[in-house]
């Protein structure tokens, strides 16, 4: 019962098609209608009170699940019907909101299955171009010194879809859920290093898994030293077994494939192992026929994540416009929004604090005035890299090349509400 | 666990060092990095009709008897080239390297039974699977001189964006 609500009916746009002003969230009471699901339906307000007000609760439990109104909430899976254990799962971006993605949620990507690890006959081997090879129980690992670092960890290949000729009609998170975002704790790769005795002609890291296949890959001694970390912890428990449980890579800012798995060796080499996933796979073909090769960071990128395929608009009314934007080289430095398909731009609110290579949450308060508009976002980071359009992608790249898709993606908001995909 | 100790102020000067000296005798038999000049190859050798064979046991069902793709990628029989919109990527049209074939089989294959071949049988189906992409001829005998040795068609076709 507010006495008198802000009315963002008849405020200024700020952008073109309605975009308001992004310090409106700073007005107390400011109503904002949200885009819903296109299923969900009304409830009814009951007669009387609800029974949970006068009977016991459910005892407690060891360990906290979601509640199953929120069943829906889950990982979507695409893998090989003649391979169960090969292929992804991805994470409901649409569904979420901060962002923190809730382990259970994370996304996976998987080449052969989940292996189910015994940590005590678990190691972490290093060795190659090392002084002294060494072998590190979990046990030992978990008593070095550690640090916490909030980071996004996303797939080379997520967006993917967005190199087709005609735009996807799926959920946000179901083209662009390749991504989630974590505080990983665990222990600085140079520590280790250093206690091996790194030789000097020694220029690459080849990391490789423990899962059925022991995938590998060669990362940059350079980076591992900088900034990577032999993940153990995530979002403060212990590896989940589909996120590497014992132990993980994690390599900030670069892509997910590198952030090898159940990880169990890591051998130095003055070149690159050229692995299949790092020749066959994980290469991005040009029109010219040649492959870029080696492209490890995520480029900057933003995405709306409410409203967006699948939600819809009830009526003309204002909106909160949210999504997400990350930078593989570091802090998102702002993101922009357009509400006339890239005609005019306002400046989303950025949700504090912004920190390299996270998630960080954009929001804007739109008026929807029941006509046809196209949503767009994009992001800038601290290193001025800028999400391209994806006609200028595409003219750059050729459709051929799988990885690395930044594009904007924008959505297509009907005269009904619904919300559609659209290039 | 212990107590809680005040962490160092340098981690890395008073590192706890609790890492033990590898084996060499066990790190010499765990399945190593096989290198683009050969470095990780193991002893053995392969031929085309042996490695025919063991295709079409172990991978066909998946990757087709011609292994022209199934459930699973296509492996040989690459027809649009590579700057076509729609390229095949195959292992003789693709893949820069022929000891990744080694390093990957090894490691990798067959699917349900991953790291149980032999170095032998691994070699042959390396030789099959380069014949059958037309890079070595059917009389090919792949080891750990051989392989190294095969020059594949794309071998200077990758551009590295992020590394010397």
């Amino acid at each position: 019962m507010p006495a008198r609500r802000p009315s963002p009916h008849t405020l200024p746009e700020v952008a073109g098609g309605g975009l308001l002003d992004r310090r409106l969230f700073l007005r107390r009471g400011l109503l904002l209608a949200t885009a819903t699901a296109a299923a969900a339906t009304a409830r009814a307000t009951p007669d009387g009170d609800p029974p949970w007000l006068h009977e016991p609760g459910a005892p407690f439990t060891p360990y906290g699940q979601p509640s199953p109104h929120e069943r829906l909430t889950a990982r979507r899976i695409g893998a090989n019907s003649a391979v169960p254990g090969n292929g992804v799962s991805f994470t409901p971006l649409e569904e979420l909101e901060g962002i923190i993605t809730p382990n259970g949620l994370h996304f996976e990507r998987h080449h052969n299955g989940v292996p189910q690890i015994d940590p005590a006959r678990h190691t972490l081997t290093l060795h190659g171009r090392v002084k002294q090879p060494l072998v590190f129980d979990v046990k030992s690992l978990l008593r070095y010194p550690m640090r916490s670092q909030m980071l996004f960890i996303e797939c080379g290949g997520n967006s993917n879809a967005g190199w087709h000729q005609s735009p996807i009609q799926r959920p946000a998170g179901s083209v662009h859920g390749l991504i989630s975002c974590a505080e990983w704790t665990g222990v600085p790769l140079s520590v280790l290093l250093d206690e091996a005795g790194v030789e000097p002609d020694a220029r690459w890291v080849i990391a490789e898994g423990a899962d059925a296949g022991a995938m590998n890959m060669s990362i940059p001694l350079a980076k591992m030293r900088e900034d990577c970390l032999i993940g153990l912890y995530q979002n403060g428990e212990r590896l989940r077994p589909e996120q590497g449980y014992p132990m993980r890579l994690i390599v900030p800012g670069w892509e997910g494939v590198l952030h090898v798995k159940w990880l169990q060796r890591l051998e130095l080499s003055e070149q690159p192992v050229m692995s299949r996933n790092e020749t066959a796979k994980y290469t991005e073909l040009l029109p010219s026929g040649k492959a870029r090769q080696f492209t490890f960071t995520m480029d900057c990128k933003s995405l709306i994540t409410s409203p967006s395929h699948g939600q819809s608009l009830k009526q003309p009314d204002v909106y909160q416009v949210s999504g997400l934007a990350w930078s593989g080289h570091g802090r998102i430095r702002k993101v922009e929004v357009s509400a006339d398909g890239g005609r005019s731009w306002a400046d989303a609110a950025l949700d504090g604090p912004v920190l390299p290579r996270c998630l960080t949450r954009f929001r804007i308060p739109w008026r929807w005035n029941g006509q046809p508009a196209v949503l767009k976002s994009r992001a800038i980071d601290e290193r001025g890299n800028r999400q391209p359009e994806r006609a200028a992608l595409v003219a750059e790249r050729g459709r051929a090349g799988y990885f690395h898709y930044n594009g904007i993606v924008a959505w297509a908001i009907d005269s009904d509400g619904t919300v559609s995909h659209t290039y | 666990m212990g107590g809680c100790a005040a962490l160092p102020a340098t981690p890395r000067e008073n590192a706890p060092r609790l890492g033990q000296p590898a084996d060499p005798q066990w790190l010499a038999h765990q399945r190593v990095n096989v290198f683009p000049d050969g470095r990780g190859l193991p002893a053995g050798r392969g031929t085309v009709a042996e490695g025919g064979a063991l295709y079409a046991r172990h991978c066909a069902a998946c990757h087709g008897r011609d292994a022209r793709g199934g459930s699973a990628e296509e492996l040989a029989g690459a027809v649009r080239p590579l700057n076509d919109p729609d390229a095949d990527r195959t292992i003789g049209s693709y893949w820069p390297h022929a000891t990744t074939l080694f390093d990957f089989i090894r490691r990798a294959k067959p699917m349900g039974a991953p790291g149980t071949l032999s170095a032998d049988e691994v070699y042959a189906l390396c030789a099959w699977l380069l014949y059958v992409n037309r890079v070595v001829p059917a009389d090919a005998v792949m080891d750990a001189q051989s392989l190294p040795a095969v020059r594949m068609p794309n071998r200077d076709g990758f551009i590295r964006i992020e590394a010397d």
